[in-house]
C-alpha cells in the first residue's frame, strides 16, 4: 500500500469511528419566540448558559459607534432593587460566574453556575433580571463611558489595535463591519442611546439560548422560559446588509514600534455557506494548521521572519473576513510581505498538494474529539449552531464533510471567495 | 506554538481566582459530583527517576500528556539569559529519528495539538490528543528527552524567531516592559530579576553551544516528570512509560545555588517611558511563599487577602477604587503562593483621566491600610471561600486545567497529593490571619514601585495615508 492510500485508509477508519460523535442537541422555541438549544450532561454538577442577541457592533447604527459594546458592558451593573456591588456580591457568594462580550454580530451573556438548586436558582434569577430589566444607572453609565474612552485612547497607541481598525475599515467601506468606536463617538452617546439599544436589540426574537449541563429537559425548558419571558418584544431578526467588495490596495501607517504589524485580507465567507468546508480544509495547509502550514514554514521556519503567522476565515452573518496576519521587525516588513504574498498566490493558483490535503483531513478529523471534550467547548459550539441557525447535525456531520473535500473543491472555493483584486493590505510601523 | 508562558502574562490575568490549584475537599464530595467522575490520581516512579502522575477522567475520549522539566529561567546564569526558553524552541527542531518539523507533523497527523511553555521555575511540553494516540506521544517526548540534534543552521533561524517573540511580547508592550523593569529592581541577587525570555543582548549573542550545554545539564529523566490526564487506564500508562521513557539513563544534575535575595531595607522606585496613553502604577511587596503545606499559615492568608482585594467584581479594588472613588480605570492585585523562588504580592492599575499616578498609589496604599487597621469582614472571607470551592468544581470541566494544576504544584516540589490539604488550609484562614499578614509584610522597606510614564506617539496614527491601489 502506498503512503497516500495508507493515509486515506486511516482517515476513513477515523470517520467510521467518529460518526455520531457530536453531543445530542435538542432544539425548541420559547413562548416568547427565542430559540433554545440544550445538551443534557450530568457528569459534573455544573450548568452553563449562553444567551446571544443579534446586538453586536454591526448593529451600532449610523453615528452611534460604540453603543453595542457600552450596552453590553453596563447590562449587568444594575437590576431592580440591586446595585452593581450587590449583584456581584450575590454571584460571588454562590460561586457563579458571569461573562460574555460583543463581536460583530452578537452580544453574549454567559453564566456558569453549580447545579445545586440553592446555587442555580439565584444565579438564573439574576441572569433573568440582567437580561430583561437592566437599569443602566446614570452614574454607572457616566463612569463606564469614561472608562471606555480611556481604553479606546490607549488602544489608539497600540500598533496591533491601529492595524486592526484600519484593516476592517479598508475591507468594509461604508459597511457596518467597517465602523468602529472612537473616543469621539463614545463621548457623544447618552444613556438614552443605551436604553433604546437594549429595547430594540435584546428582544426575544433576536435571542438564542444555549444550555449545557446538569439539568433535565423539563428543567431546561423552564429555565429558557424564565430567562426570556420578560425580554422586550420586537420584529423578526433583520440581517446585516451585503458588503461591497473593496477595490484592494495597500495602506501604510507610521508608528514608533520596533515591529511592523501586517494584515492582508478581504470579506470572504458567510456562516452557512456550503464552501465553508473546502475553505477550512484548504486553510489548514495555507496558514491554519499551526506549525505544519505553508505560511509557518516559509515565513517562520525557513526565514525566521516572525514568531507568529496565521491565516483564517471568520465567517459572520454577512461575509466575514479571510485574514492573514504576522509581525516582524521593521526592517524586514517588505521581505515578509513579499514572502506572504508569494505563498498566497501559489496556493490560490495550485491549491494544496494531495499529501497536504490528506494531512489536513487527518488532523481536522482526528482532532474532532478535542473540540468537544468539555462542557465549555460544547456550549460554544451549540451557541454558534443556534445563533447562525446551522443544521442540528452540524457537529455529527463535521468529520464526513471534511472527508469529502477534494483539491478541486478547494481551488474552486478559493477562486470564488479569495480574489486577489479585492485583497487589502495594512502595514503599521513598517516604514 | 512554542511559547513562553511568562509570569508577566499570568500577572495580567483580568479575573484572578483566589487560587490556581487545588482539589476537592471532603465537604465537596458530599454535595458535588456523582461518583464516576471523581477522578483518581495515581503515581509511579521509573528506575531512572522519572515520575509518572496519572489522573483518570473518562468524560471524553481524549488525553493530555505533559512533560515537565525542573529547569526554568531561574536556573540560568548571566550572559545566557533566555536559554531555557530558546531550548524549548529548539526541542521542536529534530532528533536523528524525527527530523526538523517532524514532531509537529506527527502530532498533527495524530489529530493532536501541541505546544510548550517556559517559566521562571520550569519548562514544560504538552500534547492534547485522542486517547488512542497517547503512547505515540510518549515515544516522541522520550526521543527528544535524550536525542535532540541541536543543529547550528536550525538554531540560527530559530534564535531570530525568539527575538521576534521578544519584540512582540515585551519591546512593544509598555506594561510588559514596566513589569520587566519592576522585577529587575525588586530583585538584585535572585534570578527572578531576569525576564523569562531573556535580555535582548543575550539573545543576540547566544550560540547553539549555549543551548546544547543547557540541554545536557538539565534534560534527564531524573529532572523531569510526566503528567497524563484523561480517558486512560493508569496501569496501561505506566507500562507505556516504562517502555518509552524507561531506557533513558539517569544522569547527575548540576548543583543548584539558592541565590537568596538580601533583605530589602528601603523603598525602591523606578520609571519607564514608553508610547502609551494610560499611566500605570505597579507595586511589588516581598512576601513569603508556601514551603510547608501543613505548618505554613501566612501564604494561605496572603492568597485570601488577594481574593478579598481583587478576586471578583465586587471585591474591594473594583468596588472602592474604580466604582466609588473613580480613581482608577483598572486596579487589581495578584499573588502566587507556589513558586520555587521568593514571593511577591503585586498591586497595580491605571488612574482615571484627571487623576495622577501618585493619586492611584495613595489609593492602593489606603486599601492596604484599611485591612491593616480594620481587617476583613466575615462576609468578604466567606465569599472568597465560596468562590474557591466553586472554582475547584469548574476546574474539573477541563482536562488541560487539571493537568496544569498537577504540573505546577509538582514544579515547586509540592506533591500533588497535598492539594486537598492545601484547600483545607485555605478554608481555615481567619480574618485575624489576613490582618496579621497585611500588617507584617506591607511595609515600605519591602516595597518597589514602578510607574509607566506614557509618551505621546511622534506621529498621529489616525491621520492615515490615502488608500492607494496596488499594482
Amino acid at each position: 500500500m502506498n503512503p497516500c492510500m495508507l493515509l486515506i485508509g486511516l482517515c476513513l477508519a477515523l470517520v467510521a469511528q467518529l460518526s455520531h460523535a457530536g453531543p445530542k442537541i435538542e432544539r425548541w422555541q420559547t413562548t416568547s419566540g427565542a430559540r433554545v438549544l440544550f445538551v443534557e450532561n450530568h457528569s459534573l454538577p455544573i450548568v452553563d448558559v449562553q444567551v446571544d442577541f443579534a446586538a453586536g457592533t454591526a448593529h451600532d447604527g449610523e453615528g452611534k459607534a460604540g453603543v453595542a459594546s457600552l450596552t453590553r458592558g453596563i447590562l449587568d451593573l444594575g437590576v431592580p432593587g440591586m446595585d452593581e456591588t450587590q449583584i456581584a456580591s450575590r454571584m460571588a457568594d454562590i460561586g457563579a460566574l458571569l461573562s460574555g462580550g460583543v463581536d460583530m454580530d452578537r452580544a453574549s451573556v454567559t453564566l456558569r453556575t453549580l447545579s445545586m438548586a440553592d446555587k442555580r436558582g439565584p444565579a438564573l434569577e439574576m441572569l433573568r433580571a440582567i437580561l430583561s430589566q437592566p437599569q443602566f444607572p446614570a452614574a454607572v453609565f457616566d463612569r463606564e463611558q469614561a472608562r471606555s474612552i480611556s481604553a479606546l485612547k490607549e488602544a489608539l497607541t497600540r500598533p496591533d489595535a491601529i492595524a486592526s481598525k484600519a484593516f476592517w475599515a479598508a475591507m468594509y467601506v461604508a459597511h457596518p463591519y467597517g465602523r468602529y468606536a472612537t473616543p469621539e463617538s463614545v463621548s457623544s452617546l447618552a444613556r438614552a442611546d443605551v436604553v433604546a439599544f437594549h429595547a430594540a436589540h435584546y428582544t426575544a426574537q433576536r435571542a438564542t439560548v444555549a444550555i449545557v449541563g446538569d439539568l433535565s429537559r423539563a428543567q431546561a425548558e423552564s429555565v429558557a422560559e424564565q430567562l426570556t419571558v420578560g425580554l422586550p418584544s420586537g420584529p423578526a431578526m433583520a440581517g446585516v446588509v451585503l458588503p461591497k467588495l473593496p477595490s484592494g490596495g495597500e495602506q501604510r501607517i507610521a508608528h514608533p514600534a520596533v515591529q511592523a504589524h501586517l494584515l492582508l485580507g478581504m470579506p470572504a465567507l458567510r456562516r452557512g455557506d456550503p464552501d465553508f468546508f473546502p475553505l477550512l480544509v484548504g486553510n489548514y495547509s495555507l496558514g491554519g494548521g499551526g506549525f505544519v502550514s505553508r505560511l509557518m514554514k516559509e515565513v517562520r521556519d525557513k526565514r525566521g521572519l516572525a514568531y507568529s503567522v496565521h491565516s483564517y476565515f471568520m465567517p459572520l452573518q454577512q461575509l466575514g473576513p479571510f485574514q492573514i496576519g504576522l509581525q516582524t521587525k521593521k526592517a524586514q516588513a517588505n521581505d515578509a510581505l513579499k514572502v506572504t504574498r508569494e505563498v498566497l498566490a501559489t496556493f490560490l493558483a495550485e491549491g494544496p498538494s494531495e499529501t497536504e490535503l490528506q494531512a489536513a483531513k487527518q488532523n481536522l478529523i482526528g482532532s474532532f474529539p478535542l473540540r468537544l471534550d468539555s462542557n465549555r467547548k460544547i456550549l460554544e459550539n451549540v451557541a454558534l449552531i443556534g445563533f447562525y441557525d446551522l443544521p442540528l447535525d452540524y457537529l455529527d456531520r463535521y468529520p464526513e464533510n471534511i472527508e469529502k473535500v477534494t483539491v478541486a473543491d478547494i481551488k474552486a472555493a478559493y477562486s470564488r471567495h479569495v480574489r486577489p483584486e479585492h485583497l487589502v493590505t495594512v502595514v503599521v510601523a513598517g516604514e | 506554538m512554542p511559547a513562553q508562558l511568562p509570569d508577566n502574562l499570568k500577572f495580567y490575568q483580568k479575573r484572578l481566582m483566589p487560587m490556581r490549584h487545588a482539589r476537592l475537599i471532603p465537604l465537596l464530595l458530599a454535595l458535588a459530583a456523582p461518583a464516576p467522575v471523581l477522578a483518581e490520581t495515581y503515581e509511579h516512579q521509573l528506575a531512572n527517576g522519572l515520575r509518572i502522575i496519572v489522573k483518570e477522567d473518562r468524560r471524553a475520549p481524549t488525553a493530555a500528556h505533559m512533560v515537565w522539566y525542573r529547569a526554568g529561567s531561574m536556573d540560568e546564569t548571566n550572559g545566557t539569559t533566555g536559554v531555557a526558553h530558546v531550548l524549548e524552541h529548539m526541542m521542536f527542531k529534530g532528533t536523528p529519528s524525527a527530523g526538523p518539523g517532524e514532531f509537529n507533523r506527527r502530532v498533527a497527523a495524530a489529530g493532536g495539538r501541541d505546544n510548550a511553555f517556559t517559566g521562571h521555575d520550569y519548562t514544560a511540553y504538552f500534547q492534547q490528543v485522542p486517547k488512542q494516540k497517547l503512547s505515540e506521544m510518549m515515544q516522541l517526548e522520550a526521543d527528544r528527552m535524550r536525542h535532540l540534534t541541536l543543529d547550528a543552521q536550525e538554531f540560527a533561524q530559530e534564535i531570530r524567531v525568539v527575538m521576534e517573540e521578544r519584540r512582540l511580547r515585551t519591546e512593544d508592550q509598555p506594561q510588559a516592559l514596566l513589569f520587566e523593569q519592576l522585577s529587575a529592581v525588586a530583585f538584585q541577587a535572585h534570578p527572578y530579576r531576569v525576564p523569562v525570555i531573556g535580555w535582548m543582548n543575550d539573545l543576540e549573542n547566544m550560540t547553539v553551544n549555549d543551548a546544547r550545554a543547557w540541554y545536557e545539564h538539565w534534560y534527564a529523566p531524573n529532572n523531569a516528570y510526566v503528567v497524563v490526564v484523561g480517558d486512560v487506564d493508569h496501569q496501561t500508562v505506566f507500562a507505556a512509560a516504562e517502555q518509552y521513557y524507561g531506557p533513558l539513563p539517569a544522569r547527575p544534575l548540576p548543583g543548584r545555588k539558592p541565590q537568596d535575595e538580601p533583605v530589602q531595607t528601603g523603598i525602591r522606585r523606578l520609571t519607564v517611558k514608553a508610547p502609551a496613553e494610560l499611566p500605570v502604577v505597579m507595586m511589588a511587596y516581598k512576601v513569603p511563599v508556601l514551603r510547608d503545606v501543613d505548618h505554613d499559615v501566612e501564604p494561605y492568608a496572603l492568597e485570601m487577602l488577594s481574593a478579598v482585594l481583587a478576586g471578583h467584581e465586587a471585591a474591594r479594588f473594583t468596588n472602592h477604587l474604580i466604582r466609588q472613588q473613580r480613581l482608577a480605570v483598572d486596579a487589581t492585585a495578584s499573588y502566587d503562593s507556589t513558586r520555587r523562588g521568593p514571593g511577591v504580592f503585586h498591586l497595580y492599575g491605571s488612574p482615571s483621566e484627571g487623576k495622577t499616578r501618585a493619586d492611584l498609589e495613595s489609593g492602593l496604599r489606603a486599601e492596604i491600610a484599611l485591612v491593616q487597621a480594620q481587617g476583613v469582614t466575615p462576609d468578604e472571607l466567606a465569599r472568597a471561600k465560596a468562590q474557591l470551592i466553586a472554582g475547584q468544581i469548574y476546574k474539573l470541566d477541563s482536562i488541560f486545567a487539571q493537568a496544569m494544576e498537577i504540573g505546577q504544584l509538582e514544579s515547586v516540589g509540592i506533591p500533588n497529593a497535598q492539594n486537598r490539604r492545601m484547600i483545607e488550609k485555605l478554608q481555615a484562614v481567619t480574618a485575624e490571619q489576613i490582618q496579621a499578614v497585611a500588617r507584617k509584610y506591607f511595609r515600605d522597606e519591602q516595597l518597589t514601585v514602578a510607574e509607566l510614564d506614557p509618551q505621546p506617539l511622534p506621529t498621529t496614527p489616525r491621520a492615515r495615508s490615502p488608500f492607494a491601489p496596488r499594482h
